[in-house]
């Protein structure tokens, strides 16, 4: 009975049950409050591709990165197993492929054979590697880990609390969630044309793990002598790796499908018999290949020719506290959104062209939504590639002698908006809410002539930049709703030796 | 040369023509029907929202009890069991079987050392009083300013209540419900929908500095109550405070001054803007407790307009000195 249950496909779909749970809980568990010492971004470490490109831009394998090795090293052995077993995007895909195909009627044998469009995400890897070892990690566009972060994290997880209305006191809102959301609809939709379209033909760390299971220790044989060519081994198939012929061990995602489906017992994994059949090595052409690297290569002058926060300091690219420098910044980024999700405030958002091009969906602060929390540190606690780096509270609110808090930005007046300064009216709400101590923002008594003749004595707020951290607060709670008169912009950074106004400070 | 799609229509009989039109004809009555229902010279509907008013939370007068109890010590629960013991217990303010609600200070996300909120110690005391006095439930609010997750767990209140029993309501944007304060500056305003459902309201504020109104006490922590654009309030800041006084009548005040923010309020921040000053202060005429608190922060009543407009609205007495003050130390 048992024996029956666990079945190696069953064996499969327990993992597969468990990595997608695992997953959700994971990331539900992002959150202040609940986070509390778990790797809560394990599976962006566990990507081989995200810390692969990431060395490629800085040489470096960032602390929990190196947990990659294990899917490295056990591809190598077992072959592309992640895909089926253990990438979130790809189960995803696999439930969804298998409702579309399931309703309907249609010819399962020639949708699961392999297609030369296949190649085309071993193309997409060498333009995303290629413009890596330049030094864009733009590999998160892409990569399935980061893709399927982002898309629950922004779209997905504040649309289920938008129906339901439990998760979050404040109902978490997103920069362009919609186009997000949109995206991941459209590729989890496409598996209505061909299932596990995403995995087949786009997926880059699919063609990594692929080039990694070129020739891996265990994989499918196909026995000839018992072989009736009946092709029922293609009903299931995963990978589109034709198990009915010469099997394309890059494509096979060890699904195992193929052995529970054939009738006479034909295929098994493992080492090789003597009757087992032929492989077929990995399908693409060099000079594709190099022609994509090429013109990975040749998208990055173009993008460093452009205006972008790298090539000047953009004043609403304000990056969370702990991030490095710009340059390295942009090294660093796969855009996950983990940042985004833990953020208690909301003011963690994705940037869509204020950074330019390359900085698409990395974090920026937009603080008429959320504000920095000034004792919070947690964005920098949850980012797989130490683009926010690790820091303590102590160190961001700078205490201890002589110590100076972190700067993200520096808050300043629109005098034309302002209630105090433009009309007379009492306010300096900033100022009551400007957590450092001494207070940042700090007020002078004007005795002011009302247009009755009358005098009136009233307070007008200033900004002490050497106090002002940046964290935003002030422009979060000005009653000028729609834009505050209070605004803070990325001048003055710590992280920026270029983004500097003042001489002595 | 006639058509290949040649497939014809069947002819209707008599009856099908008579059923058919007087579908058609019931369709377009339906269509008329609906038109006249819904006609109307506005663009949108708008649909009437019940204002409410706010409840008394007060208990009738008792001449009996002091009117203010002044309690020095060290231990947060032993002084506040005493300052109430001492003006009649909680069974003179709870009865069996009643909601009560209790309003600290938790605004900041700051811990308590640095005195930005109500000292969860002395939460903790009221909620346990108020479950010796066998109140059904004890609910412990506020609308913070930082995020109130935050606020909550760091200022420890959240810890502390739950270990007393209380339960901690967390405002969420629907819990706004809107209400007529009737005051001057202040007319409706959303306010959290506790206040409307509880028996009892016991406002726990601490004492600190503030930079506009100079001293955030008992009257301005009624503040906490207000959704909506809140921040507006500052443009009128004195009015609105006694307005605010005017309209929630708690049942109890129980003010904490065990640690005091001196300077740099209402944030704080830095431990140096604190002073130990170990004084727990409980009564029911919020004017006099406030104006007792003065001290704390080296003002006077004549400094603060609120206190006085509140006294000229007869919210209590600024001159404490003239009333019924019992004070000692445990």
């Amino acid at each position: 009975m048992i024996q029956k249950i666990l079945r190696l496909r069953n064996i499969r779909r327990i993992y597969a049950i468990f990595f997608i749970v695992l997953f959700v809980l994971l990331l539900w568990l992002t959150s202040f409050g609940s986070m509390k010492g778990y790797e809560t971004k394990l599976f962006l470490e566990l990507d081989p591709l995200t810390a692969i490109a990431s060395f490629l831009t800085s040489w470096t394998v960032y602390k929990g990165l190196a947990l990659s090795l294990f899917i490295i090293c056990g591809t190598l052995f077992f072959g592309r197993f992640f895909c089926s077993w253990v990438c979130p995007m790809g189960i995803i895909n696999q439930i969804a492929g298998s409702i579309f195909t399931k309703f309907r009627a249609v010819d399962t044998v020639a949708l699961n054979s392999y297609r030369p469009l296949y190649r085309l995400k071993y193309y997409l890897l060498a333009i995303f590697l290629a413009l890596a070892v330049f030094g864009s990690l733009q590999i998160g566009l892409l990569d399935p880990i980061p893709f399927i972060t982002r898309s629950f994290a922004i779209s997905v997880f504040p649309m289920i609390n938008n129906s339901q209305g439990w998760l979050y006191l404040k109902q978490p809102i997103f920069n362009g969630g919609t186009l997000l959301g949109l995206i991941l609809l459209a590729v989890i939709f496409a598996n209505r044309f061909l299932p596990r379209f995403w995995c087949r033909a786009v997926c880059p760390l699919g063609a990594l793990l692929g080039l990694l299971s070129f020739r891996p220790l265990l994989r499918i044989w196909r026995d000839v002598d018992l072989c009736t060519d009946c092709k029922k081994c293609l009903g299931h198939c995963h990978g589109g790796c034709d198990p009915q012929a010469a099997l394309r061990v890059t494509e096979c995602h060890l699904c195992m499908n193929c052995i529970e489906d054939c009738p006479e017992g034909a295929i098994h994994y493992g080492l090789s018999k003597p009757s087992s059949s032929a492989q077929m090595p990995l399908d693409i052409s060099r000079r594709r290949l190099i022609e994509s690297a090429l013109a990975g290569a040749i998208l990055l002058p173009m993008m460093h020719s452009t205006i972008t926060s790298k090539t000047s300091p953009q004043h609403r690219v304000i990056r969370p506290p702990g991030s490095i420098s710009e340059e390295d910044f942009l090294r660093r980024c796969v855009k996950c959104g983990e940042c985004m999700k833990v953020c208690p405030t909301n003011a963690i958002q994705p940037a869509l062209l204020e950074a330019g091009f390359e900085g698409i969906w990395t974090p920026i602060l937009i603080n008429r939504i959320g504000y920095c929390e000034y004792n919070c540190v947690l964005c920098s606690h949850v980012c797989p590639t130490g683009a926010i780096s690790p820091i303590t509270v102590d160190k961001k609110i700078g205490k201890g002698a002589g110590q100076k808090p972190l700067k993200i930005g520096t808050a300043f007046y629109d005098r034309g908006r302002c209630l105090p300064w433009a009309m007379n009216i009492e306010c300096i709400v900033c100022e009551e809410v400007c957590p450092t101590s001494p207070k940042a923002i700090w007020f002078q008594t004007f005795e002011v002539e009302l247009r009755d003749g009358t005098t009136k004595m009233m307070k007008r707020p200033y900004v002490d930049p050497n106090l002002c951290t940046g964290c935003g607060i002030c422009e979060n709670k000005c009653p000028i709703r729609d834009q505050a008169a209070v605004r803070v912009t990325s001048i003055g950074e710590t992280r920026s030796s270029r983004n500097q106004m003042i001489l002595k400070s | 040369m006639p058509s290949k799609n040649n497939k014809r229509e069947p002819d209707i009989s008599r009856r099908q023509f008579l059923l058919r039109t007087a579908a058609t004809c019931g369709l377009a009555a339906t269509a008329g029907v609906w038109g006249y229902v819904f006609y109307s010279k506005e663009p949108v509907r708008r649909s009437e929202s019940r204002i409410l008013t706010f409840k008394d939370f007060r208990v009738k007068d008792n001449t009996v009890y002091p009117n203010l109890a002044v309690v020095h010590g060290q231990d947060a629960d032993k002084m506040v069991r005493a300052a109430i013991e001492k003006i009649g217990g909680m069974g003179r303010f709870v009865n069996p079987g009643e909601k009560v609600l209790l309003k600290p200070n938790v605004s900041w996300d700051r811990q308590p050392e640095q005195a930005a909120n109500t000292n969860p110690a002395v939460v903790a005391a009221v909620v346990r009083l108020c479950l010796e006095a066998r109140a059904s439930e004890v609910w412990v609010t506020d609308v913070s300013v930082n995020d109130p997750y935050r606020c909550f767990a760091r200022s420890g209140i959240e810890n502390a209540v739950k270990r007393a029993g209380g339960k901690i309501r967390l405002t969420t944007e629907n819990d706004f419900v809107l209400t007529d304060l009737k005051g001057e500056s202040l007319k409706v305003w959303p306010v959290s929908s506790f206040y409307h459902q509880a028996d009892k309201l016991i406002n726990l504020p601490i004492v600190k500095n503030h930079s506009l109104s100079k001293c955030t006490m008992a009257m301005k922590n009624l503040y906490g109550s207000l959704g909506g654009q809140r921040n507006r309030l500052h443009q009128d800041i004195n009015p609105a405070i006694a307005d605010l006084a005017y309209a929630i009548r708690p049942t109890l005040t129980v003010m904490d001054a065990i640690r005091v923010l001196k300077r740099n309020g209402p944030t704080g921040g830095n431990l140096s803007d604190v002073s130990m000053e170990n004084t727990i202060i409980a009564g029911v005429d919020i004017v006099a407790i406030e104006s007792y608190g003065l001290r704390f922060l080296d003002l006077k009543v004549e400094d603060i307009p609120f206190i006085i407009m509140a006294e000229k609205r007869g919210i209590g007495i600024s001159d404490w000195k003239s009333l019924n003050v019992a004070e000692m130390n445990v």
